[in-house]
């Protein structure tokens, strides 16, 4: 069961070999002409604003942020209002970041240990069935969790972890796509001969996955591990679904629970949107091109 | 201290003797650790998908032939009883059919169309592409709810960033919520913004990819720029174009965060005072989890993951012909 939002297209093996590596990859064509440049420009505008607007509207009074016209500059009462959003007994965000981390951050490493074994298990030991065990796992990703949604609820119902952290975390130690994400990886970057000189060493397949395979898998485990954080940190159906008891939420339920005020307080949604925010933004900043480079290299088909 | 190149051998050269027992001991570990390590590997993912994804997608077709309900004291089999009322009797559930598709289609035409002219446009030679990637795919970080608040402030009916721009050229400010083309066209935008720029990335990435001297030997056969983007550029994109469309139909479909976030207050999962935005899912959880109705809420997640499953071939079916017709 997955919803993965970044999902791996189907790719053929062995496509790597019919593109340019990225050293040799040519440069561009053409040069921009000056249409593309107001396309260009106004895209990243319209791709940062609302981030813009985040700041503003989080550190303004809330009379201030519904004015008119509206502010467009940002007020010097941030720090006001993350301590009253800290401080909002409803929404519970400070529980909610820290069931965040955890939650995510199980997952993550979940996700990256279970699928470089299993990725490695596809790509390089021979075993019966393995293809169709393979198929499984691509049908896997194309269905979306609405469809066992009551079923799991039920579930969790008799398991007693409605409201609790593991029903939001153990159906998704390891989906599909870290597995086959893992597989293509593997496929290329580890060399067979490597695998066979270990075995003939006597290496265990255990010491082969711990000593050759998995030093070889961790650029692909790095973007794996951001990527399904990142996933992870932003999931809202699922949780939305079994944290109903708003004393135990995610993050982004608490901010769901903030905008559900009678009174919308939109500086105090802003700022708790803004802490919601922020950890990824953390993420992106450090690590912004190993994501875009993992999006950019899932994409690539033969 | 001498380098030791091998170092899985003992240091002294000298091996430990083993007994014929054990060495067969030892072949015999190894040919189970041959046998069996593989599918130890893959098992956690099986096991979780048993419990967790399997078991329940069958539970749902079992529920869905039944009247289950936490307010059924007995449950009954009712056949396709479920399915027949939803299809034929029930005008909320076809009104959040039409919603999800209306909203899937207004979001995901415009998002591949710029998302393929900004790709177009991060591929030329640019000072900084970096920097243009990294704030083009910027908005992939923030969660659907996140998207979801910011933009139901700037959709605001009162003190709203699009009603005052909209003021300021003379239009006057629109009820974003209660029109049933504006709530939709707003939370399409909410939709494109985010995922605009992870779908250019994806296909500035298959862009590329195709190779320069198709351009070169078009450029000399004087083809204009726009000619090359159509005829080249596109038709080469085809199977990435086929990948977001699929990719842009299930999570279109399964649309929910942001209608239900558009309204603050608790009635969200209603979409509207007349429903003019709930969609499925919505519907969905409407019916699970305030109506109680268990077993037509298993009819209505198993019509629309056919409605998901018969989109993605339609699209798919689609867009090898328009592709195929250049």
């Amino acid at each position: 069961m997955t919803t993965t939002t970044l999902r791996p297209p189907v790719r053929q093996p062995g496509h790597r070999a019919d593109r340019p590596s990225r050293g040799h990859r040519a440069a561009a064509l053409w040069k921009a002409s000056p249409l593309t440049w107001v396309g260009l420009v106004l895209g990243v505008i319209l791709s940062l604003f609302p981030f813009y607007w985040m700041i503003v509207i989080a550190s303004r009074t809330n009379d201030a942020a519904n004015s008119w016209p509206p502010p467009f500059l940002p007020g010097g009462k941030l720090g006001e209002n993350i301590e009253r959003v800290l401080a909002n007994g409803d929404a519970n965000v400070l529980k909610g970041l820290m069931n965040s981390f955890l939650v995510s951050g199980t997952i993550t490493v979940a996700t990256v240990f279970f699928g470089s074994l299993a990725g490695f298990a596809f790509a390089k030991l021979r075993f019966k069935g393995k293809n169709a065990l393979l198929l499984i796992i691509l049908a896997s990703m194309m269905v979306p969790i609405q469809l066992g949604v009551l079923p799991l609820y039920i579930l969790m119902a008799k398991l007693e972890w409605l409201n609790t952290m593991p029903s939001v975390t153990v159906p998704f130690l390891i989906g599909g796509f870290g597995i086959f994400m893992m597989r293509q990886y593997a496929e290329q970057a580890v060399p067979n001969e490597l695998i066979e000189a270990a075995r003939v060493d006597g290496c265990s397949t255990w010491r082969i996955y711990w000593h050759v395979v998995a030093p070889a898998l961790r650029p692909a485990a790095a973007v794996l591990g951001l990527l399904t954080f990142m996933e992870q940190w932003n999931q809202f159906f699922w949780p939305f679904v079994v944290l109903a008891d708003p004393a135990n939420p995610t993050v982004q339920i608490s901010l769901r629970s903030l905008n559900t005020a009678y009174f919308a307080d939109n500086s105090q949604i802003f700022a708790g949107t803004l802490i919601a925010t922020l950890p990824l933004f953390v993420i992106f900043v450090l690590f912004g091109r190993q994501i875009i480079g993992g999006i950019m290299e899932g994409a690539v088909k033969s | 201290m001498s380098l030791d190149l091998h170092a899985d051998a003992p240091p002294d050269g000298r091996r430990p003797r083993s007994t014929r027992a054990e060495s067969r001991r030892r072949l015999s570990l190894t040919r189970a650790d041959l046998k069996y390590s593989p599918y130890l590997y893959v098992l956690p993912f099986f096991v979780l998908f048993a419990i967790f994804g399997a078991y329940p997608i069958a539970y749902t077709v079992w529920i869905a032939l039944t009247d289950r309900s936490p307010l059924n004291p007995t449950i009954s089999f009712v056949g396709l009883d479920n399915f027949v009322e939803l299809l034929t009797n029930d005008p909320q559930f076809w009104n959040a059919v039409v919603n999800t598709f209306g909203m899937f289609a207004m979001s995901t035409v415009p998002q591949l169309l710029i998302a393929l002219m900004l790709a177009n446009a991060l591929n030329r030679r640019l000072p900084a592409q970096t920097f243009f990637r990294m704030a083009i795919a910027m908005p992939i970080i923030t969660s659907t709810a996140v998207v979801a608040l910011i933009f139901s402030m700037i959709y605001a009916r009162e003190f709203g960033l699009v009603n005052w721009a909209l003021d300021l050229v003379g239009i006057d400010p629109i009820d974003w919520r209660a029109n049933r083309f504006a709530s939709w066209f707003a939370i399409s935008t909410m939709v494109d913004w985010r995922w605009i720029g992870y779908n250019a990335l994806i296909y500035l990435a298959a862009m590329q990819s195709i190779s320069k001297d198709m351009y070169e030997a078009a450029s000399l056969d004087g083809a204009s720029r726009r000619r090359q983007f159509w005829s080249i550029t596109v038709p080469q994109l085809r199977p990435t174009i086929i990948f977001t469309l699929i990719i842009s139909t299930i999570g279109g479909l399964q649309l929910f965060t942001e209608p239900l976030l558009f309204t603050s207050g608790a009635g969200g999962i209603s979409g509207g005072s007349e429903g003019q935005f709930q969609t499925i899912t919505m519907y969905l959880l409407d019916v699970m989890n305030t109506r109680f109705r268990w077993g037509y809420a298993g009819a209505v997640a198993l019509v629309l993951f056919l409605l998901i499953a018969f989109m993605s071939v339609v699209n798919y079916l689609l867009a090898r012909r328009i592709s195929s017709d250049k």
